[in-house]
Protein backbone atom coordinates (compact mmCIF):
# COMPACT_ATOMS: atom_id res chain seq x y z
CA UNK A 1 0.00 0.00 0.00
CA UNK A 2 1.65 3.56 -1.20
CA UNK A 3 1.90 5.89 1.66
CA UNK A 4 -0.71 9.13 1.24
CA UNK A 5 0.12 12.50 0.05
CA UNK A 6 -0.59 14.50 3.53
CA UNK A 7 -2.55 17.88 4.82
CA UNK A 8 1.14 18.33 7.02
CA UNK A 9 2.70 18.57 3.58
CA UNK A 10 0.33 20.60 2.06
CA UNK A 11 0.04 23.30 4.78
CA UNK A 12 4.32 23.37 4.91
CA UNK A 13 4.42 24.12 1.30
CA UNK A 14 1.77 26.58 1.19
CA UNK A 15 3.68 28.32 3.90
CA UNK A 16 6.67 28.33 2.25
CA UNK A 17 5.31 29.32 -1.14
CA UNK A 18 3.49 32.27 0.10
CA UNK A 19 6.43 33.25 2.51
CA UNK A 20 8.85 33.07 -0.91
CA UNK A 21 6.46 33.79 -3.91
CA UNK A 22 5.57 37.76 -1.81
CA UNK A 23 8.62 38.52 -2.08
CA UNK A 24 10.90 36.60 -4.75
CA UNK A 25 10.08 37.47 -8.15
CA UNK A 26 9.86 34.47 -10.22
CA UNK A 27 13.51 33.60 -11.88
CA UNK A 28 12.35 33.25 -15.46
CA UNK A 29 9.68 36.88 -14.89
CA UNK A 30 13.24 38.50 -13.89
CA UNK A 31 14.52 37.37 -16.55
CA UNK A 32 12.26 38.43 -19.01
CA UNK A 33 12.19 41.74 -18.02
CA UNK A 34 15.77 41.95 -17.68
CA UNK A 35 16.11 41.21 -21.15
CA UNK A 36 13.75 43.71 -22.06
CA UNK A 37 15.39 46.61 -19.96
CA UNK A 38 18.35 46.02 -21.87
CA UNK A 39 16.77 46.14 -25.11
CA UNK A 40 14.91 49.60 -24.21
CA UNK A 41 17.91 50.83 -23.33
CA UNK A 42 19.92 50.08 -26.00
CA UNK A 43 16.79 52.06 -28.52
CA UNK A 44 16.62 55.73 -28.37
CA UNK A 45 13.62 56.57 -28.13
CA UNK A 46 12.55 54.02 -25.28
CA UNK A 47 13.68 56.11 -22.51
CA UNK A 48 9.81 55.94 -20.60
CA UNK A 49 10.09 52.29 -21.10
CA UNK A 50 13.35 51.56 -19.74
CA UNK A 51 12.80 53.39 -16.85
CA UNK A 52 9.77 51.44 -15.61
CA UNK A 53 11.34 48.27 -16.37
CA UNK A 54 14.46 49.68 -14.91
CA UNK A 55 12.02 50.32 -11.27
CA UNK A 56 10.91 46.81 -11.65
CA UNK A 57 14.41 45.34 -11.56
CA UNK A 58 15.19 46.97 -8.73
CA UNK A 59 11.61 46.55 -6.92
CA UNK A 60 12.60 42.88 -7.39
CA UNK A 61 16.02 43.40 -5.63
CA UNK A 62 14.29 45.77 -3.06
CA UNK A 63 12.02 43.01 -2.12
CA UNK A 64 13.99 40.09 -1.60
CA UNK A 65 16.82 41.88 0.39
CA UNK A 66 14.47 43.66 2.77
CA UNK A 67 12.07 40.38 2.63
CA UNK A 68 8.85 43.23 1.65
CA UNK A 69 6.80 42.56 -0.38
CA UNK A 70 7.14 42.73 -4.13
CA UNK A 71 4.03 44.23 -4.40
CA UNK A 72 1.33 45.87 -1.86
CA UNK A 73 -1.56 43.92 -3.31
CA UNK A 74 -0.39 40.31 -1.82
CA UNK A 75 -3.05 38.71 -3.68
CA UNK A 76 -5.72 35.81 -2.65
CA UNK A 77 -4.47 32.77 -2.15
CA UNK A 78 -5.33 29.91 -4.75
CA UNK A 79 -3.73 26.26 -3.99
CA UNK A 80 -3.54 23.33 -6.93
CA UNK A 81 -2.94 19.68 -5.97
CA UNK A 82 -2.17 17.79 -9.06
CA UNK A 83 -2.01 14.24 -8.06
CA UNK A 84 -1.35 11.59 -11.03
CA UNK A 85 -3.00 8.70 -11.33
CA UNK A 86 -0.52 6.22 -8.38
CA UNK A 87 -0.92 9.17 -5.63
CA UNK A 88 -3.25 8.69 -2.59
CA UNK A 89 -4.56 11.97 -1.58
CA UNK A 90 -6.95 11.80 1.75
CA UNK A 91 -10.29 13.59 1.67
CA UNK A 92 -8.71 16.45 4.42
CA UNK A 93 -5.95 16.71 2.22
CA UNK A 94 -6.55 21.16 2.53
CA UNK A 95 -7.30 20.88 6.43
CA UNK A 96 -4.19 22.65 6.93
CA UNK A 97 -4.31 25.15 4.94
CA UNK A 98 -6.25 28.36 5.67
CA UNK A 99 -4.30 28.09 9.00
CA UNK A 100 -0.79 28.21 7.18
CA UNK A 101 -2.23 31.05 5.02
CA UNK A 102 -3.06 32.79 8.23
CA UNK A 103 0.59 32.10 9.62
CA UNK A 104 2.30 33.06 6.38
CA UNK A 105 0.13 36.47 6.10
CA UNK A 106 0.71 37.23 9.54
CA UNK A 107 4.37 36.56 9.89
CA UNK A 108 5.46 38.02 6.31
CA UNK A 109 3.69 41.46 7.16
CA UNK A 110 1.53 40.71 4.07
CA UNK A 111 -2.13 42.21 2.88
CA UNK A 112 -4.83 41.20 4.50
CA UNK A 113 -7.49 41.13 1.55
CA UNK A 114 -10.15 38.62 2.05
CA UNK A 115 -13.59 39.91 2.98
CA UNK A 116 -16.52 37.36 4.49
CA UNK A 117 -19.11 37.14 1.57
CA UNK A 118 -18.35 38.99 -1.89
CA UNK A 119 -22.42 40.70 -1.47
CA UNK A 120 -23.94 40.28 2.09
CA UNK A 121 -20.79 40.93 4.17
CA UNK A 122 -17.03 42.61 3.31
CA UNK A 123 -15.92 42.78 6.42
CA UNK A 124 -12.02 41.93 6.02
CA UNK A 125 -11.49 38.37 7.41
CA UNK A 126 -8.29 39.35 8.93
CA UNK A 127 -6.34 37.11 8.23
CA UNK A 128 -6.34 36.32 4.43
CA UNK A 129 -8.24 33.03 4.43
CA UNK A 130 -10.06 31.55 2.98
CA UNK A 131 -7.78 30.00 0.43
CA UNK A 132 -9.52 28.46 -2.99
CA UNK A 133 -8.08 24.95 -3.69
CA UNK A 134 -8.59 22.37 -5.80
CA UNK A 135 -7.51 18.98 -6.69
CA UNK A 136 -6.44 18.09 -10.34
CA UNK A 137 -6.21 14.39 -11.61
CA UNK A 138 -3.47 14.04 -13.97
CA UNK A 139 -2.18 11.31 -16.47
CA UNK A 140 0.85 11.74 -14.72
CA UNK A 141 2.41 10.22 -11.71
CA UNK A 142 3.56 12.06 -8.43
CA UNK A 143 1.91 14.81 -6.68
CA UNK A 144 2.35 18.21 -7.01
CA UNK A 145 1.32 21.36 -5.60
CA UNK A 146 0.99 24.87 -6.98
CA UNK A 147 0.08 27.79 -4.68
CA UNK A 148 -0.74 31.35 -6.25
CA UNK A 149 -1.22 34.90 -5.10
CA UNK A 150 -3.56 36.66 -7.19
CA UNK A 151 -3.57 40.12 -6.92
CA UNK A 152 -6.93 42.05 -7.48
CA UNK A 153 -5.93 43.95 -10.24
CA UNK A 154 -4.73 41.73 -12.68
CA UNK A 155 -7.62 39.56 -12.07
CA UNK A 156 -10.67 42.12 -12.28
CA UNK A 157 -8.67 42.60 -15.60
CA UNK A 158 -9.37 39.22 -16.98
CA UNK A 159 -12.31 38.20 -18.90
CA UNK A 160 -14.34 35.04 -19.89
CA UNK A 161 -16.48 35.23 -23.52
CA UNK A 162 -18.37 31.94 -24.53
CA UNK A 163 -17.90 32.66 -28.68
CA UNK A 164 -19.37 30.78 -31.65
CA UNK A 165 -17.48 28.28 -33.25
CA UNK A 166 -17.48 29.87 -36.09
CA UNK A 167 -15.58 33.27 -35.05
CA UNK A 168 -12.55 30.36 -35.18
CA UNK A 169 -8.94 31.76 -34.33
CA UNK A 170 -9.72 35.21 -35.32
CA UNK A 171 -12.30 35.42 -32.59
CA UNK A 172 -9.98 34.06 -30.00
CA UNK A 173 -7.59 36.67 -31.08
CA UNK A 174 -9.85 39.38 -30.40
CA UNK A 175 -10.85 38.61 -27.20
CA UNK A 176 -7.35 38.56 -26.09
CA UNK A 177 -6.85 41.63 -28.20
CA UNK A 178 -9.59 43.30 -26.51
CA UNK A 179 -8.80 42.40 -23.29
CA UNK A 180 -5.48 44.31 -23.41
CA UNK A 181 -6.16 47.08 -25.05
CA UNK A 182 -9.03 48.00 -22.25
CA UNK A 183 -7.58 46.67 -19.12
CA UNK A 184 -3.83 46.40 -19.53
CA UNK A 185 -3.52 49.99 -17.42
CA UNK A 186 -5.37 48.40 -14.48
CA UNK A 187 -3.37 44.96 -14.52
CA UNK A 188 0.46 45.92 -14.42
CA UNK A 189 1.92 45.67 -17.65
CA UNK A 190 4.80 43.60 -18.45
CA UNK A 191 1.95 41.16 -18.19
CA UNK A 192 1.80 37.33 -18.55
CA UNK A 193 -1.52 36.29 -20.39
CA UNK A 194 -3.39 33.21 -19.82
CA UNK A 195 -5.18 32.13 -22.12
CA UNK A 196 -7.94 29.42 -22.12
CA UNK A 197 -9.82 28.15 -25.00
CA UNK A 198 -12.29 24.95 -24.46
CA UNK A 199 -14.03 23.14 -22.22
CA UNK A 200 -16.99 24.44 -20.84
CA UNK A 201 -17.89 28.06 -18.92
CA UNK A 202 -16.39 27.30 -15.96
CA UNK A 203 -13.34 25.03 -16.71
CA UNK A 204 -12.11 27.33 -19.05
CA UNK A 205 -11.46 30.19 -16.44
CA UNK A 206 -9.34 27.23 -14.80
CA UNK A 207 -7.20 26.65 -18.07
CA UNK A 208 -6.43 30.28 -18.19
CA UNK A 209 -5.21 30.69 -14.68
CA UNK A 210 -3.39 27.34 -14.79
CA UNK A 211 -1.62 28.77 -17.91
CA UNK A 212 0.24 31.37 -15.73
CA UNK A 213 2.33 29.03 -13.86
CA UNK A 214 4.23 27.85 -17.19
CA UNK A 215 7.44 29.45 -17.10
CA UNK A 216 8.06 32.39 -19.48
CA UNK A 217 10.35 30.81 -22.05
CA UNK A 218 9.14 27.31 -21.87
CA UNK A 219 7.82 25.43 -25.12
CA UNK A 220 3.83 25.69 -25.65
CA UNK A 221 1.53 22.34 -25.36
CA UNK A 222 2.29 22.15 -29.32
CA UNK A 223 3.82 23.55 -31.98
CA UNK A 224 0.42 24.74 -33.11
CA UNK A 225 -0.28 26.38 -29.58
CA UNK A 226 3.29 27.95 -29.89
CA UNK A 227 2.56 29.57 -33.36
CA UNK A 228 -0.27 30.78 -31.87
CA UNK A 229 0.85 32.65 -28.59
CA UNK A 230 3.19 33.98 -30.52
CA UNK A 231 0.65 35.45 -33.03
CA UNK A 232 -0.45 37.10 -30.04
CA UNK A 233 2.42 38.25 -27.96
CA UNK A 234 2.97 39.76 -31.63
CA UNK A 235 -0.25 41.34 -31.51
CA UNK A 236 -0.38 42.45 -27.45
CA UNK A 237 3.37 44.13 -28.24
CA UNK A 238 2.66 46.19 -31.27
CA UNK A 239 0.27 47.93 -29.34
CA UNK A 240 2.33 50.26 -27.95
CA UNK A 241 1.22 49.89 -24.59
CA UNK A 242 4.10 49.06 -23.23
CA UNK A 243 5.20 48.69 -18.98
CA UNK A 244 2.81 50.36 -16.85
CA UNK A 245 0.68 51.61 -19.88
CA UNK A 246 3.19 54.40 -20.30
CA UNK A 247 4.33 53.39 -23.66
CA UNK A 248 6.95 50.62 -25.66
CA UNK A 249 6.74 47.38 -26.49
CA UNK A 250 7.03 45.33 -24.18
CA UNK A 251 2.98 44.77 -23.07
CA UNK A 252 3.10 41.34 -22.42
CA UNK A 253 6.38 39.20 -21.57
CA UNK A 254 4.26 35.78 -23.05
CA UNK A 255 0.80 34.60 -23.60
CA UNK A 256 0.42 30.63 -22.03
CA UNK A 257 -2.64 28.80 -23.85
CA UNK A 258 -4.19 26.04 -23.07
CA UNK A 259 -6.71 24.24 -24.79
CA UNK A 260 -9.30 21.73 -24.43
CA UNK A 261 -12.00 19.73 -25.80
CA UNK A 262 -15.55 21.31 -25.91
CA UNK A 263 -19.12 20.48 -27.24
CA UNK A 264 -20.12 20.89 -31.03
CA UNK A 265 -21.98 24.41 -30.02
CA UNK A 266 -19.11 25.85 -27.66
CA UNK A 267 -15.79 28.15 -27.84
CA UNK A 268 -15.22 29.22 -24.08
CA UNK A 269 -12.42 31.77 -24.02
CA UNK A 270 -10.88 32.80 -20.88
CA UNK A 271 -8.53 35.45 -20.54
CA UNK A 272 -6.21 35.34 -17.17
CA UNK A 273 -4.15 38.27 -16.90
CA UNK A 274 -0.72 38.08 -14.63
CA UNK A 275 0.85 40.99 -13.83
CA UNK A 276 4.37 41.88 -13.35
CA UNK A 277 5.09 40.42 -10.12
CA UNK A 278 3.45 37.30 -11.21
CA UNK A 279 3.64 35.24 -7.98
CA UNK A 280 3.77 31.31 -8.04
CA UNK A 281 5.52 28.83 -6.34
CA UNK A 282 5.56 25.03 -7.18
CA UNK A 283 6.55 21.89 -4.75
CA UNK A 284 6.88 18.29 -5.53
CA UNK A 285 5.19 16.40 -2.65
CA UNK A 286 5.43 12.64 -4.22
CA UNK A 287 8.22 12.05 -6.86
CA UNK A 288 7.48 9.98 -9.70
CA UNK A 289 8.65 6.58 -8.40
CA UNK A 290 5.57 7.28 -5.85
CA UNK A 291 7.95 8.48 -2.83
CA UNK A 292 6.45 10.66 -0.85
CA UNK A 293 9.11 13.26 0.19
CA UNK A 294 10.00 14.37 3.94
CA UNK A 295 9.68 17.92 3.02
CA UNK A 296 7.99 19.27 -0.21
CA UNK A 297 10.56 20.19 -2.66
CA UNK A 298 10.52 23.43 -4.40
CA UNK A 299 10.09 22.99 -8.29
CA UNK A 300 12.50 24.98 -10.56
CA UNK A 301 11.02 24.36 -13.76
CA UNK A 302 7.47 25.24 -13.44
CA UNK A 303 5.88 28.17 -11.99
CA UNK A 304 7.88 29.43 -9.20
CA UNK A 305 11.89 28.76 -10.20
CA UNK A 306 14.00 30.41 -8.79
CA UNK B 1 11.75 62.65 -22.08
CA UNK B 2 12.07 65.91 -19.63
CA UNK B 3 13.19 65.97 -16.26
CA UNK B 4 10.88 65.37 -13.35
CA UNK B 5 9.16 68.17 -11.21
CA UNK B 6 9.47 68.22 -7.75
CA UNK B 7 6.48 69.17 -5.91
CA UNK B 8 6.01 69.79 -2.63
CA UNK B 9 2.42 68.64 -1.52
CA UNK B 10 -0.48 70.07 -0.75
CA UNK B 11 0.92 73.73 -1.05
CA UNK B 12 1.87 73.46 -4.59
CA UNK B 13 -0.73 71.52 -5.61
CA UNK B 14 -1.44 74.29 -7.65
CA UNK B 15 1.93 73.33 -9.62
CA UNK B 16 0.11 69.75 -10.61
CA UNK B 17 -2.28 71.78 -12.28
CA UNK B 18 0.09 73.51 -14.79
CA UNK B 19 1.53 70.75 -15.58
CA UNK B 20 0.62 68.62 -18.86
CA UNK B 21 -0.14 65.18 -18.81
CA UNK B 22 2.95 62.64 -19.50
CA UNK B 23 4.82 64.93 -17.26
CA UNK B 24 6.84 63.22 -14.27
CA UNK B 25 6.61 64.15 -10.68
CA UNK B 26 8.52 63.39 -7.56
CA UNK B 27 5.87 64.47 -4.89
CA UNK B 28 7.33 65.50 -1.64
CA UNK B 29 4.89 66.28 1.88
CA UNK B 30 1.89 65.04 2.58
CA UNK B 31 -0.69 62.61 0.78
CA UNK B 32 -3.96 60.75 2.15
CA UNK B 33 -4.51 56.73 1.08
CA UNK B 34 -8.13 55.61 0.19
CA UNK B 35 -9.17 53.00 -1.39
CA UNK B 36 -12.86 51.48 -2.11
CA UNK B 37 -14.41 51.36 1.24
CA UNK B 38 -12.90 54.85 2.51
CA UNK B 39 -14.69 56.27 -0.66
CA UNK B 40 -17.64 54.60 0.21
CA UNK B 41 -17.62 56.55 3.84
CA UNK B 42 -16.30 59.94 2.12
CA UNK B 43 -19.31 60.27 -0.19
CA UNK B 44 -21.54 59.46 2.19
CA UNK B 45 -20.03 62.22 5.09
CA UNK B 46 -19.65 64.58 2.11
CA UNK B 47 -23.38 63.82 0.64
CA UNK B 48 -24.69 64.28 4.61
CA UNK B 49 -22.63 67.15 5.23
CA UNK B 50 -21.80 69.31 2.22
CA UNK B 51 -18.10 68.65 2.76
CA UNK B 52 -14.74 66.39 3.03
CA UNK B 53 -13.94 65.10 5.99
CA UNK B 54 -10.97 65.29 7.85
CA UNK B 55 -9.77 68.65 6.53
CA UNK B 56 -8.80 67.02 3.38
CA UNK B 57 -9.64 70.11 0.81
CA UNK B 58 -6.31 70.70 -1.04
CA UNK B 59 -5.11 67.35 -0.25
CA UNK B 60 -3.94 64.32 -2.36
CA UNK B 61 -5.19 61.19 -2.15
CA UNK B 62 -3.62 58.02 -3.17
CA UNK B 63 -5.69 54.93 -4.18
CA UNK B 64 -3.82 52.64 -2.34
CA UNK B 65 -3.82 49.48 0.58
CA UNK B 66 -0.34 49.27 1.74
CA UNK B 67 0.91 46.20 3.79
CA UNK B 68 1.83 46.21 7.72
CA UNK B 69 5.06 48.28 8.85
CA UNK B 70 8.06 45.88 8.13
CA UNK B 71 12.02 46.42 8.00
CA UNK B 72 12.12 49.88 9.81
CA UNK B 73 9.23 51.05 7.46
CA UNK B 74 6.44 52.65 7.64
CA UNK B 75 4.71 50.20 5.00
CA UNK B 76 6.50 46.91 3.67
CA UNK B 77 5.00 47.23 0.31
CA UNK B 78 3.15 50.25 -1.00
CA UNK B 79 1.40 51.58 -4.71
CA UNK B 80 -1.33 52.20 -6.44
CA UNK B 81 -4.47 50.21 -7.00
CA UNK B 82 -6.60 50.49 -9.95
CA UNK B 83 -8.32 53.63 -10.37
CA UNK B 84 -11.50 53.64 -12.24
CA UNK B 85 -12.67 51.68 -9.18
CA UNK B 86 -12.95 55.54 -7.13
CA UNK B 87 -14.63 56.67 -10.38
CA UNK B 88 -18.08 56.56 -8.74
CA UNK B 89 -17.04 59.09 -6.38
CA UNK B 90 -13.85 61.01 -7.82
CA UNK B 91 -16.06 63.82 -9.66
CA UNK B 92 -17.63 64.40 -6.16
CA UNK B 93 -14.90 64.68 -4.59
CA UNK B 94 -13.21 66.52 -6.52
CA UNK B 95 -15.76 69.50 -6.67
CA UNK B 96 -15.48 69.19 -2.97
CA UNK B 97 -11.50 70.53 -2.98
CA UNK B 98 -8.97 67.31 -3.40
CA UNK B 99 -6.73 68.45 -5.51
CA UNK B 100 -4.87 65.38 -7.11
CA UNK B 101 -5.29 61.42 -7.39
CA UNK B 102 -2.92 58.68 -7.78
CA UNK B 103 -3.76 55.31 -8.79
CA UNK B 104 -3.31 53.39 -11.81
CA UNK B 105 -5.22 52.53 -14.75
CA UNK B 106 -8.24 55.23 -16.99
CA UNK B 107 -10.66 57.25 -15.63
CA UNK B 108 -14.19 57.62 -16.82
CA UNK B 109 -15.14 60.46 -19.12
CA UNK B 110 -16.90 62.11 -16.03
CA UNK B 111 -13.48 61.99 -13.92
CA UNK B 112 -11.47 64.07 -16.57
CA UNK B 113 -14.62 66.30 -17.35
CA UNK B 114 -14.29 66.99 -12.83
CA UNK B 115 -10.31 67.68 -13.35
CA UNK B 116 -11.38 70.17 -15.98
CA UNK B 117 -13.74 71.79 -14.20
CA UNK B 118 -11.58 71.49 -10.62
CA UNK B 119 -8.76 72.98 -12.50
CA UNK B 120 -7.74 69.09 -10.52
CA UNK B 121 -5.34 66.12 -11.95
CA UNK B 122 -5.03 62.48 -11.38
CA UNK B 123 -0.92 60.77 -11.46
CA UNK B 124 -0.59 57.51 -12.58
CA UNK B 125 1.99 55.77 -10.81
CA UNK B 126 3.66 52.70 -11.76
CA UNK B 127 2.25 49.39 -10.39
CA UNK B 128 4.00 46.39 -9.35
CA UNK B 129 6.80 48.10 -7.78
CA UNK B 130 5.79 48.20 -4.63
CA UNK B 131 8.88 47.66 -2.62
CA UNK B 132 10.40 50.54 -4.17
CA UNK B 133 7.70 53.01 -3.48
CA UNK B 134 7.21 52.41 0.28
CA UNK B 135 11.26 53.40 0.45
CA UNK B 136 10.16 57.11 -0.48
CA UNK B 137 7.35 56.70 2.48
CA UNK B 138 9.01 58.21 5.61
CA UNK B 139 5.87 58.29 8.12
CA UNK B 140 2.42 56.71 8.36
CA UNK B 141 -0.47 57.60 10.66
CA UNK B 142 -3.69 56.40 10.73
CA UNK B 143 -6.77 59.04 10.94
CA UNK B 144 -9.61 57.13 10.77
CA UNK B 145 -11.77 54.18 9.80
CA UNK B 146 -9.06 51.20 11.11
CA UNK B 147 -11.64 49.09 11.38
CA UNK B 148 -10.87 48.81 7.56
CA UNK B 149 -7.68 47.36 8.30
CA UNK B 150 -5.43 48.12 4.90
CA UNK B 151 -7.98 50.27 3.52
CA UNK B 152 -7.82 52.75 6.54
CA UNK B 153 -7.10 56.55 6.44
CA UNK B 154 -3.65 57.44 7.01
CA UNK B 155 -2.04 60.63 6.53
CA UNK B 156 1.34 59.56 4.56
CA UNK B 157 4.79 61.95 4.60
CA UNK B 158 6.34 61.15 1.18
CA UNK B 159 9.71 62.06 -0.23
CA UNK B 160 10.22 61.92 -3.83
CA UNK B 161 7.40 59.59 -4.90
CA UNK B 162 7.62 59.50 -8.25
CA UNK B 163 4.45 59.66 -10.46
CA UNK B 164 3.13 60.92 -14.13
CA UNK B 165 0.34 63.47 -14.72
CA UNK B 166 -1.88 60.89 -16.80
CA UNK B 167 -5.19 63.33 -16.89
CA UNK B 168 -4.40 67.05 -16.47
CA UNK B 169 -6.27 70.11 -15.66
CA UNK B 170 -7.41 70.30 -19.18
CA UNK B 171 -8.64 67.07 -19.22
CA UNK B 172 -5.99 65.42 -20.91
CA UNK B 173 -4.77 61.39 -20.99
CA UNK B 174 -1.53 59.84 -20.97
CA UNK B 175 -2.79 56.64 -21.41
CA UNK B 176 -4.86 58.00 -24.58
CA UNK B 177 -1.88 59.66 -26.10
CA UNK B 178 0.28 56.25 -25.44
CA UNK B 179 -2.71 54.16 -27.13
CA UNK B 180 -3.28 56.83 -29.59
CA UNK B 181 0.64 56.75 -30.63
Amino acid sequence: MAECVSAHAVAQAVYEGIRVGAVCLRADCAQAIESAWMRAMSEDDSEREALVLDDIRQNAAIAQNADVPLCQDTGSVWVCLEAGADALIPADIFSGVDEAVAQAYEQGGLRMSMVRDALFDRTNTGDNTPAFCEVRLTQGRGAKLHVMLKGGGSDNASRLVMLAPGEGREGVARVVLEAVREKAANACPPLVVGVGVGGTFDKVAGLSKRALLRPVGSPAESARAAAFEEELLDAINATGIGPAALGGTCTALAVHLLTAPCHIAALPVAVNMGCCAMRTASFILMDEEGHVLDEPLPCTQEGGAR
Amino acid sequence: MSEAVAVRLPEEASVLSSLEAGTKVLLTGTIYTMRDAGHARCLEYLRRTGALPFGLEGQTLFYAGPTPARAGRPFGAIGPTTASRMDFAAPELYRAGIAATIGKGKRSAAVRQACKECNATYLACVGGIAALLAERITDARCIAWEDLGTEALYQVSVEGLPAFIETDSHGQSLYRQVESA
